[in-house]
């Protein structure tokens, strides 16, 4: 009996596949996916060329850094193109509405991580994956027929009002406040970035390992020492990278903004009137620019939109590389 | 060390600080979902779903107008995305999970989140320079391109993740019985992660539903239904986010009140594939 099973064993081993179905085949496969997965790669790189070069004749034509400084977007007349408004006007939206997300952000990701109870946590938490899965035009489409025109009547015309009574001189800072403008953008895009902040905000406090919270509580800490002194230091690398990356969101958000901000191409941007970023502008003009140099500009202030983009996220995945405390529990 | 009340205090500081911006966070995000559904509820009817959109002057004279051509449109273009996308994301997620010394495996994870963070404005460019230009036309296929770039980073990480969950020990255990590694890929992991795999591209699928920006200049947007099979493809063609911000920036009434019928139908998409996503990872886990 011993005897004939081993003899199976032995023919079974013997019967084993040719090598050309193991060795090539796995040649074939990891070189067909590596084929496959190298495109990640490639698409990053490809976006780069693509965008230099279709925006190659407006960059030639005023100067890499020429484009970036010229505050002349003039696509009727002197056919002339400069980034600088947009620029200004997306840096400016982005870090306001950075500045003012950024606290409550962070409240909401304490209050889910650490003080709520658990039924509550569970509820926050799926709100806050839900309205940050909402496509930002129906964000847009609430802003342009809820949004703006509440916040003219109620706020900004009131603003505009007292200052016109007590403060002359800040009115040319106000501008106009028809409700479509770079306050309204602001706003909206923090609405938009807070659920995201949150989420990164969320993961980086669950990293935190238990034991940490509870050495705090042994030494007789209140909850919110608790959250000040164990919990936010461990986690402010991840908090920072979601910030980051937040920020990465606020510069590449379009729609939402294109819809609300009033697309105005000349600075001086004003804090109620209209103002342009450069995803706004892009969206707006591509489907009518006729003269191919007004496309190629398009795409060069495209370009520079990469190249912010591509420093803030790798900026972000530095931050997290380097702050990220290895040892801990991975579980 | 400050005394033992200074600290209660502040403790209940904190606390109603936290709970107050916590309210202030959460309104306006439910304000914002209670308008799209009430509104998008109130403008939905049936002409929506059977009739197509046609020029301005058709809803100004009252005859029925709808989005039948935008919903198919939307399902058309979306899986193209998913068609394009799932093969490259699937191998860039096994490449990160199943070959995990690779050498170019550091620079994928970073280059896949920087893809991932890139505007989608700027895919929408890429896709009009790649596809759009040089067939020289509007199309459904250039919308698709767009949107496979969406989805990509998502697929790949999702995969990755996926895989990921399946410990070594079972992929051991196929190497030990003499299976080649890629059996043990294609026969072994893939089928046990297959949850998460779907889930992946329910997310994937979810995230790129909603992009309007690339849309706009690629599959472009079209009042009408395509005449011939081929020119949803290959002619321009109608996605719901890209009619919705046409409809909310249009000067018409009727149009604006379609709007909201569009953004309760995007809305639907987003949440039927996130329960669904849902729904399926729930149903097994390792």
């Amino acid at each position: 009996m011993q005897h004939d099973n081993n003899k199976e064993i032995t023919s079974l081993l013997k019967k084993q596949r040719p090598l050309i179905y193991r060795w090539l085949g796995d040649r074939i496969f990891s070189l067909f996916i590596f084929a496959l997965g190298i495109t990640v790669i490639l698409c990053t790189v490809l976006m780069a060329i693509v965008l230099y070069s279709d925006g190659a004749p407006a960059i030639n034509k005023f100067g890499f850094f020429g484009f970036l400084i010229n505050k002349v977007w003039d696509p009727a007349i002197k056919i002339e193109f400069g980034a600088f408004p947009f620029i200004v006007g997306t840096l400016i939206t982005s870090v306001a509405s950075l500045a003012i997300s950024f606290v409550p952000a962070i409240a909401v990701a304490i209050f889910t991580a650490e003080y709520s109870p658990r039924w509550l946590a569970h509820i926050t938490d799926n709100l806050i994956n839900l309205i940050a899965a909402v496509p930002s035009v129906i964000i847009g489409l609430w802003g342009i027929f809820v949004f703006a025109p509440w916040m003219r009547d109620t706020f900004y015309t009131n603003i505009y009002m007292w200052s016109m009574d007590n403060f002359p001189s800040l009115l040319p800072i106000l501008g106009n406040p028809i409700g479509y403008g770079m306050a309204t953008a602001t706003l909206i895009l923090a609405i938009m970035i807070i659920p995201y902040t949150t989420a990164l905000t969320v993961d980086a406090f669950h990293k935190v390992p238990k034991e940490q919270r509870e050495a705090a509580y042994a030494l007789g800490a209140t909850k919110w020492e608790v959250v000040k002194m164990a919990v936010i230091p461990y986690a402010r690398g991840g908090i920072l990278a979601g910030v980051m990356l937040s920020f990465g969101r606020a510069i590449g958000e379009t729609m939402a903004v294109a819809m609300l901000i009033g697309n105005k191409n000349t600075l001086p941007f004003t804090i109620l009137g209209p103002a342009s970023t450069m995803p706004s502008v892009i969206v707006n003009e591509f489907r009518e620019a006729v003269e191919n140099l007004h496309l190629s500009s398009l795409i060069a202030v495209g370009f520079y939109l990469f190249i912010i983009s591509l420093v803030v996220n790798l900026v972000a995945a530095y931050i997290q590389r380097r702050f990220s405390i290895t040892g801990a529990r991975t579980v | 060390m400050k005394s033992l009340k200074q600290r209660y205090m502040r403790e209940n500081i904190m606390k109603v600080f936290i709970i107050l911006n916590t309210i202030l966070v959460i309104t306006p995000l439910i304000i914002i979902l209670a308008y799209v559904i009430v509104r998008g509820i109130g403008a939905i009817n049936i002409d929506l779903f059977t009739q197509e959109l046609g020029s301005p002057s058709r809803a100004m004279v009252g005859r029925p107008t709808g989005l039948a051509h935008t919903i198919i449109g939307t399902f058309v273009v979306d899986f193209l995305a998913l068609i394009i996308a799932v093969p490259f994301g699937l191998g860039a997620g096994i490449m990160l999970s199943e070959y995990p010394d690779h050498k170019l495996n550091p620079l994928m994870r970073v280059m896949n989140d920087t893809l991932n963070g890139m505007p989608a404005v700027l895919k929408g460019l890429l896709a009009w320079a790649l596809v759009v230009k040089p067939m020289g036309s509007f199309s459904g296929l250039s919308g698709g391109v767009a949107l496979a770039f969406v989805m990509l980073p998502i697929i790949a990480r999702s995969t990755e993740s996926a895989l990921m969950n399946i410990p070594w020990s079972i992929r051991e255990a196929g190497l030990a019985i003499g299976l080649p590694r890629w059996r043990v890929i294609t026969s072994v992991v893939i089928p046990a992660s297959k949850t998460g795999l779907v889930t992946g591209l329910l997310l994937a699928f979810a995230r790129a539903v909603g992009e309007a920006a690339p849309l706009l200049f690629t599959s472009f947007g079209n009042n009408y239904k395509s005449a011939t099979l081929l020119g949803w493809i290959f002619g321009p063609v109608d996605t719901l986010p890209q009619r919705l911000y046409s409809l909310a920036i249009s000067p018409y009434k009727h149009w604006h009140q379609l709007g909201w019928a569009a953004g309760i139908l995007l809305l639907l998409f987003v949440i039927l594939s996130f329960i669904i996503a849902r729904f399926v990872a729930r149903e097994k886990k390792y």
